[in-house]
């Protein structure tokens, strides 16, 4: 029997209201995958991720990680959740807290491990992400690209096998864009699973496996980046990819 | 949304400005300029008010009333300790206020259709309380029950005057407790439920603790007013401050004790509400300098 793919998504639909979101995806993840979300605002890419983790109840469709339904009656969310990272746009560190506690909350209260297991772990992630002279500041003293730094640490020490990454470049000025894109493609290097909603198209080109693009709530094309960058099939994607050169950002 | 690049952005703006805001108060020929001006109003008020209070025909008799020397001096040390008891009241009831209404506010704040009668408790619970005019809730507290005789029912009226406080008060700071959590962004929530935190826990750990900070001068608004409510227990005939000075007066005809009662409060309450305006003050320098309390 093949090993289970690491992410596998059914037929998965959401809607707010009247408004259909998702409207049937269908993605199959391997391990070691990196999966570059592009398209349009509104397309369904941030919805998609937070599904993904369950931060949304999806409405139908299965979501199955290494092999057991997510989504099924009954799961106990916060297991699951431990096991799937999420970074988003707007970092949302705990301000009340400083980096290291950041980074150790969840850990200590989810996983139970002691104070000095999680912090002997922390100060090595934060280490390997030149963070080790922030270990006591707060967030409102880093610059964008610090924190968001700190936030996928905070997501690795729950040491999931699937991260997602919700534009987390958009929020930030561009010169500080780079450093997290590097965090990012360390762990690509590591052989981290992920799945990227991005709008930076060149680092999509470099670190994807594979590119999907969505529309109107479903993936309208996919494949690996040469192709999707190079010679997209359908005319929405041209189109999309058309606006993106136009405005200087591929 | 304002991203950290712009609100770095206008900080640097702000620096700069408000140096040369504070060098033209503080040093600057216009800054003593400011506070002679002040002065001289503030003396030419007071001169006035002075003035017309005592050329006013009955001031003779009110001087006598409400302003004796000798009544003030008799009377002080006995609403003083009288006044000992207001403060203890008024410790025990904040102490027990301070966790329940949180209790209330985290009820009302529960969300899905499960906690709906939890919800819909805390809602009535406050709106009751605070349409109630205090003054009737320790009345009815204070001389009904220990009135029904019901056997290990405590029949001190400290003791009801306490439990009517806590549950007015109650109402109102669990409402002050509520906005504080509302005003934490849903994204808090999110961030931390991501990271396998249970509702509980991420209440605990995440929401409370930024909620709770941002109401601290709320908060500190609401005991000023109960420690001057206090003195409602005293009309329970607890020997309370205003009570004290209620029979001091009876007893006299002369009023005097009642302003002795005022100075009491007054010498609480004030440092109190300039403490309020300091933290309230601090907390807004600090929302402009990190911006991110937003």
């Amino acid at each position: 029997m093949n090993t289970p793919a690491a992410l596998e998504i059914e037929g998965l639909s959401k809607s707010f209201g009247q408004n259909l979101v998702l409207d049937g995806i269908d993605l199959s993840v391997g391990e070691h995958e990196v999966i570059c979300l592009i398209g349009a605002s509104g397309s369904g890419k941030s919805t998609l991720l937070r599904c993904l983790n369950l931060l949304e109840p999806v409405d139908a469709g299965r979501i199955v990680v290494a092999g057991e339904e997510i989504t099924r009656r009954g799961v106990d969310v916060n297991r699951v959740r431990r096991r799937i990272g999420i970074v988003f746009q707007a970092f949302n560190l705990f301000p009340h807290m400083s980096v290291l506690q950041n980074v150790t909350l969840a850990p200590r209260l989810a996983l139970h491990q002691s104070r000095g297991e999680a912090e002997q772990q922390a100060r090595l992630l934060l280490d390997r992400f030149g963070l080790s002279d922030k270990v006591g500041a707060y967030p409102d003293h880093l610059s964008g690209g610090q924190q968001q730094r700190v936030a996928i640490v905070r997501a690795l020490a729950m040491q999931p096998r699937l991260m997602l990454l919700d534009e987390v470049t958009s929020a930030l000025d561009p010169e500080l864009v780079a450093e997290v894109l590097d965090v990012i493609g360390e762990l690509a290097a590591g052989g981290m699973t992920m799945v990227i909603a991005t709008h930076e198209m060149g680092f999509a080109r470099d670190i994807a496996t594979r590119v999907c693009f969505l529309d109107d709530g479903v993936i309208l094309e996919q494949g690996p980046p040469e192709q999707m960058f190079g010679s997209p099939r359908e005319p929405r994607t041209q189109q999309f990819l058309q606006r993106i050169v136009s405005a200087h950002r591929l | 949304m304002a991203s950290e690049g712009d609100r770095r952005a206008d900080l640097e703006v702000d620096e700069p400005r408000r140096s040369r805001i504070l060098a033209a108060l503080g040093s600057g020929g216009g800054g003593t300029r400011a506070v002679a001006i002040a002065l001289l109003s503030t003396i030419v008020f007071v001169v006035v008010v002075v003035v017309v209070v005592a050329n006013s025909a009955g001031w003779p008799a009110v001087h006598q009333g409400f302003f004796s020397w000798h009544y003030f001096k008799a009377t002080f040390p006995e609403i003083g300790r009288g006044f000992l008891l207001n403060c203890k009241i008024f410790s025990i009831a904040e102490c027990l206020i301070l966790p329940f209404a949180l209790l209330i506010a985290v009820l009302r704040s529960l969300p899905g259709p499960v906690f709906f009668p939890l919800r819909a408790l805390a809602i009535v619970y406050a709106d009751f309380f605070r349409g109630v005019p205090t003054i009737l809730v320790i009345t009815i507290l204070g001389l009904g029950v220990p009135g029904l005789e019901i056997a290990g029912v405590p029949t001190s009226t400290v003791f009801w005057g306490i439990v009517a406080l806590v549950l007015i008060y109650s109402a109102y700071v669990s409402e002050v407790y509520r906005a504080g959590i509302e005003s934490v962004h849903p994204s808090q929530e999110a961030a931390a439920r991501s990271l396998g935190l249970t509702r509980w826990q991420a209440l605990r750990k995440v929401i409370l603790p930024q909620a709770v900070r941002r109401v601290i001068p709320p908060l500190l608004n609401d005991f000023i007013g109960l420690q001057k409510d206090t003195a409602l227990v005293g009309t329970l005939g607890a020997l309370d401050a205003f009570n004290l000075s209620e029979i001091n007066a009876n007893g006299s005809f002369n009023f005097t004790a009642y302003l002795v009662a005022a100075v009491l409060f007054v010498a609480i309450t004030i440092p109190l509400a300039r403490f309020t305006d300091w933290l309230i003050a601090r907390d807004r320098r600090r929302r402009q300098a990190q911006g991110l309390f937003a």
